[in-house]
């Protein structure tokens, strides 16, 4: 009598199964498809921003990237001007924000008494929340004039007739120029450097730590000898990622930069940027050759910038495991 | 002459002294850039703000409504998007992806992508979108903003899905939940707060996002929900309006500046909070 309801019952037991399968392997499927579309934003970005930029390319070859010349009139456009504003402000804004940030990393891990660690690290944390616009209203209507009237005046007679140098602190001081984009854009990198320096000295082993302390070494000793060494991979990945980010950023250097397409050796002089240009010619670009030097542009900047955080993301992710951030 | 003792006690204090002050100098921007947005932008602030639209040039007075309606039904859109799609691939990441090739290359991108720069982000929508459907529009702005927020929430998804004890996950496959209702009815609840957080951030991160916006979205001087065309948003209105000459639009260009900053910070210390009290349960 038990016979053919067990045996219904497996039957039962083994739809339920098949259908299980079935809902599981939807579901994978389902959500590596939405894993997919990442994959597939990024490819898409390189394929049309190439596929635009097309006819610029066509025109001017890879000499658009050595040009000096940015004239719409004249329908001739290089990216020169607008590759140096870029790579000179960002390299600038890292040698201010490296040190300071690495002084922060250094004070919130070794020295800041506990219960200040939290509210001093969230602190700085909300300096990477605050937009990139309200730095750049900031710089424009609060940092540039202070620097114009307090700062540049004092550096231009103290380095301005050195020889080489000089020739960076010359010019009027106007305030908005590449030298204030730099220090807006370090104040803007100083959190993501800070966070990730702290980050990755806290996986530096106590025992290491103890040990040095233990033989005498100052506070200064371990971090100079043992953290730092500890954590060089994971402090250079933190330094790249600042990078890729003060070179794609657009709005506060837009307002603080100058905005004049052409290379001046001057620090204090108006400068553009890629980001910068984009953001203020492409809206009342003409179809044509203009349109697509500025799709090129773009490209540029999303392919250093690219190459930039592939390189910070593998060493940040060889430093901390394969946890990432 | 220093003995070597007294010369390593200076290097230290010397090192720690600046890193002090290196500390300093990072409150000091924080503080002097929030004292700055809100002497300004309390100024502005007024029931005009939220009752008038943007002035005309050259006429007095005016207000952000149509800026502050047009930014939230972008972001609101833009979340819509961004949320189920982030969540799903954060799923995968975590549930299907923890040794595949595919998942380490999509989390490598998305780690790529969450530093991207967003201006890019804003021309590749123009050419996929505002191009081909021959206009600026809000659903375009979302679109862009939605790029941006994807890999926010798709990493917080995975990392909180990863504290998940393996323990938890081999109960429910124990009693013969399948896959699915394992992830969608045993991990994912497990960790809503830190899935929510996640939206939260991705929020604050767009809402003050303006270069994708600029050639997107671009603006409207009038009150508009037509998402269709294009549409008034808080970004591009302090962009505009800081640069222009009239008093009262750099007025407003502060006031919004302000709205936008407040809504970060709210949401950056609010989620903090939370999840701190929840630590100590």
């Amino acid at each position: 009598m038990s016979e053919p309801s067990a045996s219904a019952g497996i039957d039962l037991h083994a739809q339920q199964v098949r259908r299980f399968r079935l809902q599981d392997k939807f579901f994978h499927y389902s959500t590596q498809f939405f894993a997919f579309i990442v994959l597939a934003a990024l490819v898409g970005i390189l394929v049309s921003l190439t596929l635009e930029a097309w006819p610029a390319l066509k025109t001017f070859g890879p000499a658009f990237l050595w040009t000096n010349i940015w004239s719409v009139p004249d329908d001739q456009y290089g990216a020169l001007a607008a590759i140096y504003g870029t790579v000179v402000t960002s390299v600038l804004a890292l040698l201010i924000a490296v040190p300071i940030s690495f002084g922060i990393a250094l004070f919130l891990t070794e020295t800041c008494p506990v219960w200040l660690r939290r509210p001093l690290g969230t602190a700085i944390e909300l300096l990477a929340g605050i937009p990139s616009i309200v730095y750049g209203i900031w710089g424009l209507f609060v940092f540039a004039p202070l620097f114009a009237e307090y700062v540049q005046p004092p550096l231009q007679a103290l380095l301005g007739d050195v020889p080489v140098i000089g020739g960076w602190f010359s010019g009027p001081p106007i305030g908005v120029g590449i030298l204030a984009a730099s220090i807006v854009l370090a104040l803007m990198v100083i959190p993501f450097i800070a966070s990730v320096m702290r980050d990755v000295f806290e996986t530096v082993p106590h025992v290491l730590k103890e040990s040095a302390y233990g033989i005498g070494c100052t506070t200064w000793e371990v971090v100079r000898n043992v953290v730092l060494p500890y954590t060089r991979v994971g402090v250079i990945g933190g330094i790249m990622l600042g990078l890729g980010r003060a070179l794609g950023e657009t709005m506060a250097v837009t307002f603080v930069i100058g905005n004049a397409n052409r290379i001046n050796g001057s620090l204090f002089a108006p400068g553009t940027s890629i980001a910068s240009t984009l953001a203020n010619e492409f809206g009342e670009a003409d179809p044509g050759l203009h349109i697509a030097s500025l799709f090129a542009l773009g490209l540029v900047l999303f392919v250093i910038t690219f190459v930039v955080l592939a390189i910070s993301r593998w060493l940040i992710s060889r430093s901390m495991g394969s946890e990432g951030l | 002459m220093m003995s070597l003792y007294t010369r390593r006690i200076w290097i230290n204090r010397i090192g720690i002294t600046l890193s002090m002050v290196a500390m300093s100098l990072g409150l000091i921007a924080l503080l002097w850039i929030l004292w700055t947005l809100f002497s300004k932008g309390f100024a502005a602030l007024s029931w005009d703000l939220f009752t008038q639209d943007t002035p005309a040039p050259g006429s007095e007075g005016g207000g952000l409504r149509n800026a502050i309606v047009g930014s939230g039904l972008i972001l609101l859109f833009s979340m819509l998007i961004s949320t189920p799609i982030g969540i799903l691939a954060g799923i995968y990441l975590a549930e299907f992806g923890r040794i595949s090739k595919f998942a380490s290359l999509t989390r490598f991108m998305t780690d790529i992508m969450l530093s991207a720069p967003s201006i890019v982000i804003g021309l590749f929508v123009y050419a996929l979108f505002v191009a081909t459907t021959g206009g600026f529009s809000g659903w375009a702005g979302s679109l862009a903003l939605a790029l941006i927020a994807i890999p926010v929430v798709v990493r917080t998804t995975e990392n909180m899905l990863k504290l998940v004890p393996t323990s938890l996950r081999e109960a429910a496959f124990a009693v013969g939940a399948p896959r699915w209702q394992v992830s969608l009815r045993v991990t994912l609840p497990a960790v809503k707060s830190g899935v929510v957080t996640g939206v939260l951030l991705a929020m604050a991160r767009i809402t003050g996002e303006t270069a994708p916006l600029l050639f997107t979205a671009l603006n409207n001087q009038f009150f508009s929900t037509n998402m269709a065309e294009p549409m008034g948003n808080l970004p591009v209105v302090i962009y505009q309006f800081a640069l222009s000459p009239y008093d009262n639009w750099v007025g407003l260009a502060w006031g919004g500046a302000l709205l936008i900053a407040l809504l970060v910070l709210v949401v950056n210390i609010g989620v903090r909070v939370v999840f701190r009290n929840k630590d100590k349960r």
